[in-house]
């Protein structure tokens, strides 16, 4: 009994070991990995990113599959979600990449998912292109490792630029979440950006807190005093509504400033009149968009009830950079690995591609130039064009 | 002179926040500290009790707001959506009695225990299926008006927030000293082997004290929904954590020490948050914590029987 309970497990074994490779190797059937927070701390981000990528797949399922090299494939998503955090992102991509055989991956949303994952991907040889991660550690010396939006030492000049045109203000509070990748490295390059402009010392308050806090009483009332004129914030959709009415409760007056983390469809929702006026820096504004842009938004917002916030539509651009560097590569091989490099090479040699948040060609980083906006939340609560700024 | 003053600003200013933040944890340690007077045990779901409380507030504010929003003043619909999600709520600490302690409460301590953190985890993934993911935003069951005196900042919510916490407890305190229960809860707290016998049944005394405990929690849930307005499934982990160190600071039992263990937590974290860089926090508040316990090791008010019986 006991032997045949072993060999049953050998066999197991055996067939975990070499089914999955031998047979991807005849299949005609691409896969696509989604890295997204589906739960954890922001669901909106992950929710955007698989309906984009719903209407991307049913663009190649009218078409009849996509055709590379002449020949027609089956497409398949695999969405995994993150829980917005680190460790599941990383565990996410190694099971997409080993036990999947994705041939590129879309995500992760935020960089601090995105930072340690892109690292996974890039270990592995597999194509990962991040929609929204901003942080300059993503791509840095992964060749494997893309994004579909600009970078936070962009982001942060624009920003104080920004403020400084509009109101004038020589003195700037930045309140951050210290234990993320993204508000950690944005506030920082927005200090030194500022502090470039104004002089050392002009930021008067810098002032940090933890993922999950919910009071920020103490940091508020120490830039309440700072006698500060405008505070920056770049966190995250659940996280401002908070940070906005604590700061008008405890007497702050002026402008608060976001970033393009404010972006989420659910900012205002949840957030309220609190947050009209406001403005933020940002990939794409919904309102007044042409073209291209405003067919995928009408066509989303018909699907699901809402505008897409930027994640999706950068969801969008990452899976039509992915599908034009698969059609590039000419000819799938089958053998995932020469697959995923020749997507790869594709990918970087891609010029001028026109996307619904821009056009972009990659930097031998695997970053793109692209223009950022500014969105002013307009007294109605909807995303507005307000001015845009390009490298 | 003028820094003087400025220096006081500050420090009341801060005294504010600080009052509002250990509100929530003092009126939160209470449930945990209750549950161990009577069963020698803690309630590891207390937090995620507080959660689902929280959620039912949610449910019961919007349902009012949309019912009677025209035509019945603010304060009664606060008071409304009060009593009903305090009543729903006591059920939902009633379920968790019978249905998770009650079963196990001549196992070894540690199952117990063990309960209380998988009855949590089932609230969370059961909240997370039925709602989703998505964050809530507790509707505003009043009007928030920031006023300025002196210099200091504070709101209508705020103070309203410090005065109910302070009446609850007061409440809870005359419930425990002066009626029949009270005085059962506090008999089966001192033997809950021999009070049994004497026609006090635990079976009541237990779901009654959760039910309190949960009731407790359901008003700071609502209280919690006008401060901090987002909701989430996992918002009763952390909070629940630290009431929970409140509850032992304070002295396991003691229902006085529990909630001056939660301001005290409060005013800790708060200045801590003021003088220190914010990732130095919790590092500096618990090291006190830990300081104040080598030193006190019942804590504020312990009792000296309840050490022999510990967890």
């Amino acid at each position: 009994m006991k032997k045949l309970a072993c060999l049953v497990v050998v066999a197991f074994a055996f067939a975990m070991v070499f089914s999955p490779s031998a047979f991807s190797a005849r299949k005609t059937i691409i896969k696509i990995g989604i890295n997204a927070p589906m739960t954890g701390d922001i669901p909106k981000v992950g929710e955007g990113s698989k309906y984009a990528a719903m209407l991307w797949l049913e663009d190649i399922e009218k078409a009849g599959g996509l055709e590379v090299g002449g020949k027609k494939y089956e497409v398949e998503l695999v969405i995994e979600d993150n829980e917005s955090k680190a460790e599941s992102a990383v565990k996410a991509n190694t099971k997409m990449i080993t036990q999947d055989d994705v041939l590129a991956i879309i995500g992760p949303q935020s960089s601090k998912q995105a930072v340690p994952a892109g690292e996974v991907a890039n270990k592995y040889k597999t194509v990962m292109i991040s929609p929204w991660s901003t942080n300059p550690a993503t791509t840095l010396d992964r060749p494997y490792v893309f994004r579909g939006c600009f970078l936070d030492p962009f982001q942060g000049p624009v920003i104080a630029n920004f403020i400084t045109d509009e109101f004038g203000f020589t003195k700037a509070a930045v309140l951050y979440d210290v234990a993320s990748d993204y508000p950690k490295g944005l506030a920082e390059v927005f200090k030194a950006a500022w502090e470039k402009k104004h002089g050392a010392g002009s930021v008067v308050a810098y002032q940090s807190f933890t993922t999950k806090d919910t009071d920020f009483s103490s940091q508020l009332t120490q830039i309440v005093r700072s006698g500060a004129e405008v505070l920056f914030t770049p966190q995250y959709y659940n996280e401002v509504p908070l940070i906005v009415r604590q700061a008008k409760e405890l007497g702050w007056k002026g402008p608060i400033v976001g970033s393009d983390s404010w972006g989420s469809a659910e900012t205002v929702e949840l957030c309220g009149e609190a947050c009209y006026g406001l403005y933020f820096s940002s990939h794409y504004a919904a309102a007044g968009a042409k073209g291209a842009t405003k067919a995928f938004i009408d066509r989303y917002t018909d699907n699901y009830g809402y505008i897409p916030d930027d994640v999706a539509a950068l969801t969008w651009d990452a899976l039509r950079l992915a599908q034009q560097a698969i059609q590039d590569a000419g000819k799938l091989t089958g053998k995932i690995e020469k697959d995923r490099a020749a997507v790869k090479d594709a990918l970087t040699n891609i010029k001028n591609f026109s996307g619904i948040t821009g056009n972009m060609t990659f930097t031998p980083e695997g970053d793109p130039i692209k223009c950022a906006v500014i969105v002013k939340i307009n007294d109605s609560g909807e995303y507005e064009f307000y001015k845009s700024s390009c490298p | 002179m003028e820094s003087l003053i400025e220096l006081g600003q500050f420090i009341l200013q801060n005294l504010i926040n600080a009052l509002q933040r250990g509100s929530f944890y003092a009126v939160i340690s209470i449930g945990y500290s209750m549950v161990y007077g009577v069963l020698m045990l803690f309630n590891f779901a207390h937090g995620d009790i507080f959660m689902v409380a929280t959620y039912i507030g949610f449910g019961i504010a919007t349902l009012f707001l949309a019912l009677f929003a025209g035509f019945l003043p603010g304060p009664l619909i606060f008071l409304a959506t009060v009593v009903v999600t305090m009543f729903l709520a006591a059920w939902v600490g009633v379920f968790v009695e019978v249905a998770g302690y009650r079963p196990l409460r001549s196992a070894p301590r540690a199952s117990a225990a063990i309960t209380g953190l998988m009855i949590g985890i089932i609230f969370e993934t059961g909240i997370l299926i039925l709602l989703g993911a998505k964050r809530l935003s507790f509707p505003p069951l009043m009007e928030s008006v920031a006023y300025n005196v002196g210099g200091i900042y504070f709101t209508n919510v705020k103070v309203m927030i410090i005065i109910i916490s302070l009446f609850l407890m007061i409440a809870l305190h005359t419930f425990i000293q002066k009626t029949k229960w009270g005085m059962a809860m506090r008999a089966m707290s001192y033997d809950f082997l021999a009070v049994p016998l004497m026609g006090v049944s635990i079976n009541i005394i237990a779901p009654l004290t959760f039910a309190v405990g949960a009731g407790l929690a359901a008003v700071a849930g609502i209280l919690y929904g006008q401060a901090y307005p987002i909701l989430d499934p996992y918002m009763g982990v952390i909070i629940g954590w630290k009431a929970f160190v409140a509850a032992i600071l304070g002295g396991r039992g003691s229902m006085k020490g529990a909630a001056l263990a939660g301001y005290l937590i409060g005013f800790i974290e708060i200045f801590v948050a003021t003088i220190f860089p914010s990732t130095l926090r919790d590092l500096i508040a618990y090291s006190i914590i830990l300081l104040i316990l080598t030193f006190r090791p019942r804590g504020f008010f312990g009792m000296e029987h309840s050490t022999k019986l510990r967890l």
